[in-house]
């Protein structure tokens, strides 16, 4: 696991993250199983590309988001999402 | 859609009955569909968009076997540009590196392989000819392309006791989930179920095989046997709750084992949109929700998490789908279930004189 102040997040292979209009909600689909995001996951997810640190994330959302707790709510949410295995 | 109705979450396309293997418990129907009956790449793309508008997100590409469609690849793009994550469902046979790779750039998602037994001769006994050589291979394939990989294994009593061999096999094989599915007895299955019903001691032993098996290795997935455990499985999740299957022919069923009950019409594609199917059909409505239970399901407390069971197994043990599945041990045709379980914890050794599935054809025809 890389050093969180490194760590470039991005969905893994099997995992597609869709919004679904009929239930209007950010799916994340995988074999055999689809998990809806709630709040803002989507949003924080579709800023993983594998390009961002997670403090480039924290401060994209931060401009749509200023009153937030980005620093600690955001990588809470992205090690919860890692230990899944759905984030690498 | 009416708004009483939630959306189905997955679509099982069925897009062929016709299969090289022979599997004494297939999950298709006892009349198989004819290949000339078989919906064209056109209608599935009707198919798939129809069903993406309805709130399907999955959709499981399966048979028989798919690889059979020479036009399989247009069928995967068709349900990839509707948005569904597709899986292959497959034997193996026939997955050869570009196929597999023409398959992906349509933009399949996964796919899952299909595995008798841990070993050659008892894999190759229940598929019903030579295919474990071939399934090595396509899980090599598999595993090279990257691509999610499940593999699925019927358990029933010739294979239970090789659990832990066949788990080793999946993770050897790189497969990140095995599904353990046991044997559901209606369709071809329940024709062969003396031969394939397990002991409790073979169901209590894999049990704990799966229990102890640790953290690491492949995800496994335990599908839940009915005949000893005395409550009923919670089949589809509810009739026309989460997923609608559609057979070769067009015909949509909330179900793969609805086809043997006779008494509903079930609508085709062809002729209704899935729309109407899903929401207004009668078909999709015999037994949705709780409305259609009588005693002991309908003032049952479990009636909201097992549904009164399986429909097509009513229907298969008692001639009636809207009784309670014999498998609840509050049923009054419990005996239905009962009597063959203690009949199978009895019978020793046990006989592998399979019915294997085939279509209707001559007998001379038959292994």
């Amino acid at each position: 696991m890389p050093d969180d102040a490194d760590w470039r997040p991005v969905l893994n292979r099997s995992i597609v993250l869709r919004y679904d209009h009929i239930r209007d909600a950010d799916l994340l689909l995988m074999p055999e199983r689809a998990v809806r995001l709630s709040g803002q996951g989507g949003h924080v997810l579709r800023l993983c590309d594998g390009r961002r640190t997670v403090a480039d994330i924290i401060a994209e959302l931060a401009e749509a988001f200023p009153d937030a707790p980005l620093a600690d709510e955001v990588p809470a949410f992205l090690d919860r999402i890692r230990a899944e295995g759905w984030l690498r | 859609m009416s708004d009483d109705v939630p959306a189905p979450w997955a679509l099982l396309a069925e897009v062929t009955h016709a299969c090289p293997l022979h599997c004494p418990y297939c999950s298709n129907p006892l009349d198989l569909v004819p290949r000339r009956a078989e919906l064209a790449a056109e209608e599935w793309a009707r198919v798939f968009r129809e069903a993406a508008d309805l709130g399907v997100v999955q959709a499981h590409v399966s048979g028989g076997e798919p690889l059979l469609r020479r036009d399989l690849a247009k069928i995967v793009a068709e349900a990839h540009r509707s948005g569904v994550y597709t899986q292959l469902v497959t034997s193996g046979l026939g997955l050869t590196a570009p196929r597999l790779e023409a398959l992906l750039a349509a933009g399949l998602n996964s796919v899952q392989l299909s595995l008798q037994d841990a070993r050659r001769p008892g894999s190759d006994l229940i598929a019903g000819r030579p295919s474990y050589t071939a399934k090595e291979r396509a899980a090599r394939v598999i595993r090279a392309a990257g691509v999610p990989f499940g593999l699925n294994v019927v358990l029933h009593r010739h294979n239970l006791d090789h659990l832990e061999e066949i788990i080793e096999v999946g993770a050897r094989w790189g497969a990140d989930r095995i599904e353990l599915a046991n044997a559901q007895f209606y369709g071809w299955a329940l024709r062969n179920r003396a031969a394939l019903l397990p002991t409790r001691a073979q169901l209590d032993r894999a049990k704990a095989t799966v229990a102890a098996r640790g953290a690491g290795g492949p995800e496994l997935v335990w599908v839940m046997p009915d005949y000893y455990e005395g409550v009923p499985k919670p089949c589809m999740g509810g009739w026309g709750a989460r997923s609608i299957t559609v057979g070769p022919d067009g015909t949509a069923l909330p179900c793969p084992a609805a086809y043997a009950i006779p008494d509903l019409a079930f609508p085709s594609v062809r002729e209704k949109p899935l729309a109407w199917i899903w929401a207004a059909s009668p078909a999709f409505n015999a037994y949705r929700g709780t409305g259609w239970m009588a005693e002991p399901c309908r003032g049952c407390p479990r009636r909201e998490i097992d549904f009164g069971g399986c429909r097509c197994q009513a229907h298969a043990l008692t001639g009636d789908a809207a009784r309670t599945d014999p498998a609840c041990s509050l049923s009054p045709d419990h005996h239905l279930v009962r009597d063959p379980a203690s009949a199978a914890d009895r019978a020793a050794p046990c006989p592998t004189d399979f019915v294997y599935r085939h279509p209707a054809a001559p007998s001379h025809a038959r292994p």
